[in-house]
């Protein structure tokens, strides 16, 4: 059990309905430290739902999430899962950092505010610390001198660089991102795709959701393909895009591609 | 045309075929790329709208010149009353009853906004059930109810529900005439309020929320850092209306004897019988306030505004101007805040 021992991320019996319908039927994954995974599939295939319940924005119906050998959201006493309180669930959404579509910025703050709430906030770290460290995270998804601007002033692919300053800020174990690139111009989606790169050449765990098939089969370590709520193929980019073995993800890739 | 040489030509004899004139003439058919562009552009002339104009200053002057002449008003005693001791007094107790109230009503309003977004229905409820019922009752109700708080109960007991009572105090003696104002009129704010800040509330992407709570933040610090400034901007204007009203709705107090501006100005003309001067008086303070807070709720308006725009901000004057074209040159179209 050498490779489960190293998984960062485990899931197992990961089940999710929203109402009658099932997004997710039964979800086991294990992400390795260091290790990207980026996830394919038709939308409604649960990809997004899948990636929400690893920093529990989500509360799975059955089966659990695993960070660090920590359960999210829950802990196991007697027997049970009993839910986490906010301030619990809160430290563990701490050391996982998430990046969304809509970049989801705070408009009323300026890009170096953005990016120090949640370590002056959560870690206490002191404000002056945290905005040189700020600075030196925008120079690394090269933005410097852009700090006192809003976020409205900033290109889609701009502020999707300084989501990802925002996420790095806390200093994640993990890194989610849900269709980072989908809500940015053609030409806006590669300066994100490039910080992207970085990241996971610096040994950053992280999961994508995405439907940029050039950055899973360069960057990502695993390709994991979801439909229906099932995960149908899983293996290294050259097995799973180039000699895809079920129906449905060749089907996929033949309209995507 | 008429000059006699032209007559005479055509009456002598036929008009000679006409010579082929230089192309900047031939303008009747068709006008060239140069004359077009050197032609000045002429508005639309719009006499409707000078002759309404004119209508309408013609019936303010009229308006202004009545209300300065007509010795009735008697604008002398208006000046001589508006710093009297006791109306500055009444003037006093409006402002400071007024930002109590809405201190007061505006903390219990988030707290309400708050649960009725919660997901405990019971809480829910609650907050549904007190909005419900404050906006039903009249305030000058609320007020009388309160006042006579003492005639349905007469003590006012502190202790375990249903078990022993550690202190007592008599109602008649805790509520006075200010204390009736200030509670029920900040009731009365809590309920409006709650219903303005839940607005607010709603109209932020929940997004915004959703970032906040991947990056770790606590749900208090949520509200106070992310959500509620963002609601600021729809919950400001409102908010404004409700204080200006709040401002002048506080002179309903004087009917349980609270004496406010309204009641300093009604005491002092049931001895003299200056009714009208006094009525001034009053409607002159209340003015002036309502002035200084809408200038005010700009300048509020403004800050939450940042980040909004693209565009510099611009001052008081400016958009004074913008939206008053006598005063400067008007840019035509309505200037707003974006």
């Amino acid at each position: 059990m050498s490779a489960a021992d190293a998984a960062l991320v485990r899931i197992r019996g990961l089940r999710k309905s929203f109402g009658a319908q099932p997004v997710l039927d039964g979800v086991d994954l294990d992400v390795r430290r260091g290790e990207v995974a980026v996830l394919l599939g038709p939308s409604g295939a649960g990809k997004s739902t899948l990636l929400r319940s690893v920093n529990h924005l989500e509360r799975p119906d059955a089966g659990f999430v695993e960070v660090g050998g920590e359960i999210i959201g829950y802990r196991h006493q007697g027997g049970r899962l009993h839910e986490l309180g906010h301030r619990a669930i809160t430290r563990q959404r701490a050391r996982v950092g998430m990046v969304f579509q809509q970049f989801n910025l705070f408009p009323h703050l300026t890009v170096v505010e953005n990016i120090i709430e949640a370590p002056v906030a959560v870690h206490r770290v002191p404000r002056k610390r945290a905005t040189a460290g700020a600075l030196g995270l925008l120079e690394r998804v090269g933005l410097g001198g852009r700090g006192s601007d809003y976020p409205r002033q900033l290109s889609g692919g701009q502020q999707q660089r300084v989501a990802i300053a925002r996420a790095l800020a806390m200093e994640p174990e993990l890194l989610l991102f849900d269709e980072p690139t989908s809500a940015l111009d053609p030409e806006l989606v590669g300066e994100v795709l490039a910080v992207m790169k970085d990241l996971a050449d610096t040994g950053m765990t992280m999961i994508v959701v995405t439907h940029e098939i050039g950055f899973a089969r360069e960057v990502a370590d695993t390709v994991v393909f979801l439909d229906g709520g099932r995960i149908i193929e899983t293996g290294p980019p050259a097995e799973v895009l180039d000699r895809p073995r079920h129906e449905r993800s060749r089907a996929f890739l033949a309209a995507v591609l | 045309m008429s000059s006699p040489d032209t007559s005479a030509r055509t009456s002598a004899a036929p008009e000679p075929p006409p010579t082929p004139r230089p192309a900047t003439v031939t303008s009747a058919g068709r006008p060239t790329d140069e004359q077009l562009l050197g032609a000045r552009l002429v508005p639309l002339r719009r006499p409707g709208r000078w002759a309404a104009a004119l209508a309408l200053l013609v019936l303010f002057a009229m308006l202004v010149h009545t209300v300065l002449t007509n010795s009735r008003f008697q604008w002398g005693t208006v000046g001589d009353y508006f710093l009297n001791g006791s109306i500055l007094q009444g003037l006093a107790l409006t402002l400071w009853l007024t930002a109590a109230v809405m201190a007061t009503g505006y903390l219990l309003g988030i707290g309400v906004a708050v649960m009725r977004l919660s997901r405990n229905p019971v809480l829910t409820s609650l907050s549904f059930g007190f909005v419900w019922l404050v906006r039903s009752v009249p305030i000058l109700v609320q007020l009388l109810f309160w006042y006579e708080l003492a005639s349905l109960y007469p003590q006012l007991s502190f202790g375990i529900p249903f078990g022993p009572e550690f202190a007592t105090v008599r109602t008649a003696h805790l509520f006075s005439g200010v204390l009736a104002a200030y509670v029920g009129l900040s009731l009365d704010v809590a309920a409006f309020s709650s219903e303005i800040v839940r607005g607010g509330i709603l109209s932020v992407d929940p997004g915004q929320a959703e970032a906040a709570q991947a990056l770790g933040l606590g749900r208090a610090r949520i509200l106070r850092r992310i959500v509620l400034p963002q609601a600021m901007p729809a919950v400001v204007p409102a908010s404004g209306n409700l204080l200006i009203g709040m401002l002048k709705a506080t002179s309903i107090v004087s009917v349980i004897a609270v004496q406010d501006l309204l009641y300093s100005a009604q005491l002092i003309y049931n001895q003299n019988f200056l009714i009208v001067p006094l009525l001034l008086v009053t409607t002159l303070w209340y003015i002036i306030l309502t002035t200084v807070l809408s200038i005010g709720q700009f300048y509020v308006e403004r800050h939450f505004a940042r980040g909004r725009r693209r565009t510099a901000d611009r001052g008081f004057w400016q958009l004074f101007r913008g939206n008053v074209p006598l005063l400067g040159r008007g840019d035509g179209k309505f200037a707003g805040l974006s």
